[in-house]
């Protein structure tokens, strides 16, 4: 049955992880993501589950990633600056194929920048969060209950994928309060992925023997199969290794495990990657908006419709890997095009890059304050 | 009989990348023979190590083993060991790993008072990356950092240690691979954080610059520098400059972590009411 409740964004994603089945959270209180914590250290004992407010960022990465290896699903959450902090530790999950799910409620930066406003300026960031080559799984709320839905969604992910997963809220969607109307707990639980497990004899498993563009098959620790992790290159055993061969098969795997899969697969789920509205009727103009503001331009396209502009709205949810496919087909669809983001065009780039074309109408802004639906519309109503 | 290592290394990974003569084999089969007068079932056992000549101690050791970022050893061990209580988790990081990069972790880790055994292999310089100043480096001794000699003051780990409330702190050096054994065995049976700052040489990288090219000159002068505690109480502040106490320095019990950790369950699942003040016996 589903669930009407009262919430925030934070909270959402807080009973998210509990009810994907997340047993551990460590993690450094930052604005404006803390409640995120607040929130763990109430549910977690109440099933066993273990709680850690660290001494630093660092610290509140590595005890989840620690807990992770051991064999628990595991979550951190932070800000900007604090993903700054992690940026090794992340570095090491992905190598070393350890799944955790990172929530970053997003605020304006860089440095301290603008602690307790709205940005998105942390979507580089979470393609590329660390040094060295891998490929990221970044998905980003754009309602209340996505901050629920789509945090099960991460857990799902990085057990799936073996790999760190980026849950993005913004500081709006993250300390919005209002109703929220949740999918049947049973349902969710029934589709609840844990992470694959090896269970033929003891001496011949090789955690890290994948083939090309499969993930690693890590057991729990304490279990009898030992096993070794590391941040160095390590071969099918997961001992170090340099062999130049294998060092490239790594990377083509780890970036092939989820671009190369996302690509073939269109997507790296059966669930939505993106949400269209009001594009079933051959709009004139398409806006392209992801996050708190996509709700603005929800807003905008019902207020040009008004005014006689047949407008429509792509909002992307999964957005590292990007969901190229249907991007390309809407940049040759659509002549008309306007982008806005609350940065200052960090997934133009992406959709330049995929659509192959820059003749888009935008409005970005980094200055910590929405942008208004009328906003909007006015720099929309330019392109007629 | 002699000690049967060979059951509790991963023998495919020998030798050891580590120089001819270095402290770090010595404190491994120490470590190892510690192990095993426990008795513990290796099955149950992990280690944690860092970045440096150090960090390799885990991948020779079969058990469940983690080699994990510069400095960060305890976070990760922290995750595991709260993960699985059950679990005997043993840390082994350099003096920089540990003191260095990782302090605030160390510090954390001994406030906690978490069970976790951590082997501090402390031989005074950056070994692995060609010799720079550690927070333990003598004063006055040459690295490659330090092209004119070092002038940064030198840090007692095992002050810090109990400073920051480790409830077992030891000091021993790789010379007398009895005692340490004894040590390590002392640590590993103690219940909450143990901090065990095991003196060990680099006459590779530490001793080649600073008149002690050969391991045994290094080693007389790590001689030179630690005496038992007892021997220790009795110098005059003038001789205890820059010499360091072994032995057992502190052992108290405390409350450990996972164990208050089962409080926190308990009071949120209504077994009992909510953590005050009077669940501990130190209140402010």
């Amino acid at each position: 049955m589903a669930r009407e409740v009262i919430s925030t964004g934070n909270e959402l994603a807080a009973h998210a992880a509990f009810d994907a089945g997340c047993m551990f959270f460590g993690g450094y209180p930052i604005t404006p993501s803390s409640e995120v914590m607040h929130e763990m250290s109430d549910l977690l004992p109440t099933v066993g589950g273990k709680f850690i407010q660290m001494e630093d960022e660092i610290a509140g990465i590595s005890v989840a990633l620690g807990a992770s290896m051991a064999g628990t699903k595991s979550m951190t959450a932070t800000s900007g600056p604090g993903i700054s902090l992690k940026a090794e530790q992340i570095g090491l999950a992905f190598i070393a194929e350890v799944p955790l799910v990172i929530v970053n409620v997003m605020r304006g930066g860089p440095s301290t920048g603008l602690p307790t406003r709205v940005s998105q300026a942390d979507i580089g960031q979470a393609q590329y969060p660390t040094h060295g080559d891998y490929a990221s799984i970044t998905l980003c709320a754009g309602s209340l209950e996505e901050c629920y839905t789509q945090t099960v969604r991460a857990f799902n992910l990085a057990e799936k994928y073996m790999t760190p997963v980026f849950m993005l809220l913004d500081e709006t969607v993250g300390h919005m309060h209002g109703k929220a109307v949740l999918p049947d707990l049973e349902e969710i639980q029934a589709k609840n992925v844990t992470r694959k497990r090896f269970d033929g004899p003891k001496e011949e498993y090789k955690p890290y023997k994948a083939e090309m563009n499969e993930p690693a098959v890590l057991n729990p620790m304490f279990e009898g199969y030992r096993f070794h992790f590391t941040g160095l290159h390590h071969g099918e055993t997961g001992f170090p290794t340099e062999d130049a061969a294998q060092c490239q098969f790594n990377i083509e795997r780890l970036v092939g495990k989820i671009n190369t899969v996302a690509l073939e697969n269109d997507g790296l789920d059966d669930e939505a990657d993106y949400e269209e509205f009001m594009m079933d009727d051959e709009p004139e103009v398409i806006l392209i908006a992801y996050g708190s503001i996509s709700r603005g331009a929800k807003e905008a396209v019902v207020k040009l419709r008004a005014d006689g502009i047949k407008a429509g709205l792509f909002r992307p949810i999964v957005l590292w890997p990007s969901p190229a496919k249907k991007l390309k087909e809407i940049g040759d669809k659509y002549k008309k095009i306007f982008i806005t983001e609350l940065n200052m065009g960090q997934y133009l780039k992406e959709i330049e890059r995929v659509m192959k074309r820059d003749d888009f109408a935008t409005l970005h802004k980094a200055n910590g304050r929405p942008i208004a639906p009328l906003e909007m519309v006015a720099k929309v109503k330019e392109m007629f | 009989m002699a000690f049967n290592y060979d059951q509790y290394l991963r023998v495919e990974k020998m030798p050891t990348l580590w120089c001819w003569g270095c402290g770090d084999g010595v404190i491994l089969k120490a470590c190892i023979r510690a192990i095993d007068k426990m008795g513990w079932d290796m099955d149950k056992v992990c280690v944690v190590s860092g970045i440096g000549c150090s960090g390799r101690f885990s991948s020779y050791i079969n058990c469940n083993t983690v080699h994990t970022t510069h400095g960060r050893t305890i976070a990760y061990a922290t995750g595991i060991k709260l993960t699985r209580p059950d679990a005997h988790v043993i840390v082994v990081a350099g003096d920089g790993d540990g003191l260095a990069i990782g302090g605030n972790h160390t510090i954390h880790g001994c406030r906690r008072n978490i069970d976790l055994n951590f082997i501090l292999i402390n031989n005074f310089i950056y070994g692995l990356t060609n010799s720079q100043i550690s927070p333990t480096t003598p004063q006055g001794m040459w690295c490659v950092s330090a092209q004119n000699g070092n002038i940064d003051p030198t840090f007692d780990a095992c002050k810090l240690a109990i400073g920051a409330g480790a409830s077992f702190v030891a000091r021993e050096s790789m010379l007398d691979p009895k005692k340490l054994e004894k040590i390590l065995v002392k640590g590993f049976s103690h219940r909450g954080f143990s901090f065990m700052d095991i003196m060990s040489n680099c006459h590779i990288n530490l001793g080649r610059k600073n008149k002690m090219a050969s391991a045994m000159e290094n080693l007389a002068w790590i001689d030179s520098i630690t005496i038992p505690l007892k021997k220790w109480e009795a110098l005059t502040p003038e001789e205890q400059l820059n010499k360091f106490p072994t032995g057992v320095l502190r052992e108290v019990v405390q409350p450990e972590y996972c164990d208050m950790y089962e409080m926190v369950i308990e009071a949120a699942q209504g077994k009992r009411g909510k953590i005050t003040q009077d669940d501990f016996a130190k209140k402010i």
